[in-house]
């Protein structure tokens, strides 16, 4: 990975922070002395938070500097969606159809395809590992990461899902579902995905992978979300899969960071 | 990893239990439990056989022909156990994975590694026999209902777990990140369960769903409960070799080994 100036300078700035916020002066001991729990951090909400803005802030400038390879998934989204017209027929009628399924397939695979890039920069270039050792909650440093990549890779979706939608013949009263369940949804797909993300990172050509593990696991989202639009398209009521998503959502945030922080630590030591 | 092993085998042959956990410390050791697994062994094959052949006695010969489906539902006699072992065997996978990982027990690993060929294959039958029953019953080989769908992504939870596990070459590593894996998958699920079922509910009628829920009378159904207990006594059975040739492979440079051999 090139090392940019840019991501120099605000990984000292995290790493001075998280050392000036630890409550113990020896960081590294207490990291090893809590193996695999979180060792004892009570370095206060205030801290944390600022972690959590500090990673989110660094991830999105660094993001912003490589701005050609954040629109990679997004190209990837709307090349995908043009095949489905090329393969299956040219008629309006027929895609609107199935305008909701292939959304959601070219989404749950265009943000497959950028969990590439959420952790392998960092552990390639030794920054997850000072994390892993700077005895602050490895889970929260992780979701701020999901958080970010969600915020670059997630949200650019939700605003291009119904442009691509109309060319599929969806109609415009369906924009505000498609939006809100592709917004939930990705949340949940970069959830899931960041697990998968921290348990093949240390996998050499892990992208098969990756796909692998976390596309079986993602098929709920999938369902509820495809569900949800196609039931809008027939104006029929989407509270329920609405719901639903939004439960996953939040059920893979209060539990995944945790599962994120075991996988990163076991792709990290040794 | 050889001083502990020796260490716990020198304490079993002191005799004594010194506590009521002792028959668990000593299922972590390498050396009693592959002993165990050796003499258990025979008693769950011979058991299997003997209630296999049972089983498939009474539901080929014994059992009435089902007066709507004919013989085609002898078939369940198979698809069932297979069904539940499917399942079942993900769900020990799981809880051995979590005892590994969360008290370092390396031959909970060993478990969950030998489980999930097996369960992958249970999943592989309950599959290919559903397909079979589809055919007569529905007119398709292949049909999407819920139970189906959802035995489906079971097989691709199992192979994701073995692809984890065979793109590690150490072993402990291996271990861990798919003992992690095997966890968030447990918890998963229910959630693709129900979200199967709930998305099928959606459109399609719900006869279809309905073929094999029907209560079963008892010359019917007392040669698939004998089946399913045989299925497990022959998983149990299959597990101890499983088990013991992991161990082997794990212990190879074990001193212990020889005194086996």
């Amino acid at each position: 990975m090139q090392a940019s100036p840019a991501r120099d300078a605000q990984h000292g700035e995290i790493c001075r922070t998280l050392e000036e916020s630890s409550p113990n002066s020896q960081p590294t001991q207490r990291a090893f002395a809590g193996g695999y729990a979180h060792a004892g951090s009570h370095a206060g909400d205030v801290g944390l938070l600022r972690i959590f803005g500090l990673v989110i802030a660094r991830d999105l400038r660094l993001a912003l500097r490589h701005w050609d390879q954040v629109m990679q998934p997004l190209i990837f989204f709307v090349i995908i969606t043009t095949l489905f017209p090329l393969a299956i027929s040219p008629a309006l009628d027929e895609l609107r159809r199935i305008a909701p399924g292939i959304l959601w397939v070219a989404a749950m695979l265009s943000s497959l395809l950028a969990l590439e890039s959420l952790f392998r920069p960092d552990v390639e270039d030794g920054t997850m590992e000072q994390w892993v050792l700077s005895g602050q909650p490895l889970s929260v440093l992780l979701l701020a990461k999901t958080t970010s990549h969600w915020l670059v890779s997630g949200l650019p979706l939700v605003f291009m899902a119904p442009i691509v939608g109309t060319a599929l013949g969806m109609p415009q009263s369906v924009w505000p579902v498609l939006a809100a369940t592709l917004a939930l949804g990705t949340g949940s797909l970069s959830m899931l995905g960041a697990v998968g993300a921290a348990l093949t990172v240390s996998v050499r050509r892990g992208s098969v992978l990756l796909a692998l593990l976390v596309l079986p696991l993602e098929m709920p989202v999938l369902i509820f979300g495809a569900r949800a639009v196609d039931l809008a398209m027939h104006g029929e009521a989407v509270a329920g899969p609405l719901n639903l998503l939004a439960a996953l959502l939040l059920f893979f945030i209060s539990l995944g960071p945790f599962a994120m922080a075991a996988a990163m630590r076991i792709s990290v030591e040794s | 990893m050889n001083p502990t092993s020796t260490r716990l085998r020198d304490s079993t042959q002191q005799a004594r239990p010194a506590s009521r956990w002792l028959w668990f410390h000593k299922l972590g050791s390498p050396p009693h439990a592959y002993r165990l697994a050796t003499r258990l062994r025979p008693w769950f094959l011979w058991t299997a056989l003997v209630l296999m052949l049972a089983g498939t006695y009474g539901g080929l010969v014994l059992a009435p022909a089902d007066y709507q489906q004919k013989d085609a539902f002898r078939i369940i006699y198979v698809h069932v156990p297979a069904a539940i072992l499917s399942l079942q065997v993900y769900v020990a996978m799981a809880i051995a994975a979590a005892i590994g990982l969360i008290w370092r027990m390396k031959l909970a690993h060993a478990f969950a590694a030998a489980c999930a060929p097996v369960g992958a294959w249970f999943t592989v039958l309950a599959l290919a026999t559903g397909s079979i029953y589809g055919k007569p019953m529905w007119g398709t080989w292949w049909e999407w209902d819920p139970r189906l769908t959802s035995e489906l992504i079971l097989l691709f939870l199992y192979l994701g777990y073995m692809a984890l596990r065979s793109s590690f070459d150490d072993t402990q590593r291996a271990d861990r990140a798919s003992a992690l894996l095997a966890i968030v998958g447990v918890a998963n699920v229910p959630i693709v369960k129900y979200s199967v079922v709930w998305w099928n509910s959606l459109h399609q009628a719900p006869t279809i769903s309905k073929i094999g829920t029907p209560s079963i009378t008892l010359s019917m159904g007392w040669p698939l409960y004998v089946l399913v207990l045989a299925f497990g006594v022959y998983f149990a059975a299959i597990m101890c070799d499983r088990l013991r040739s992991e161990i082997l492979r794990r212990e190879r440079a074990a001193s212990w080994l020889t005194d086996v051999s």
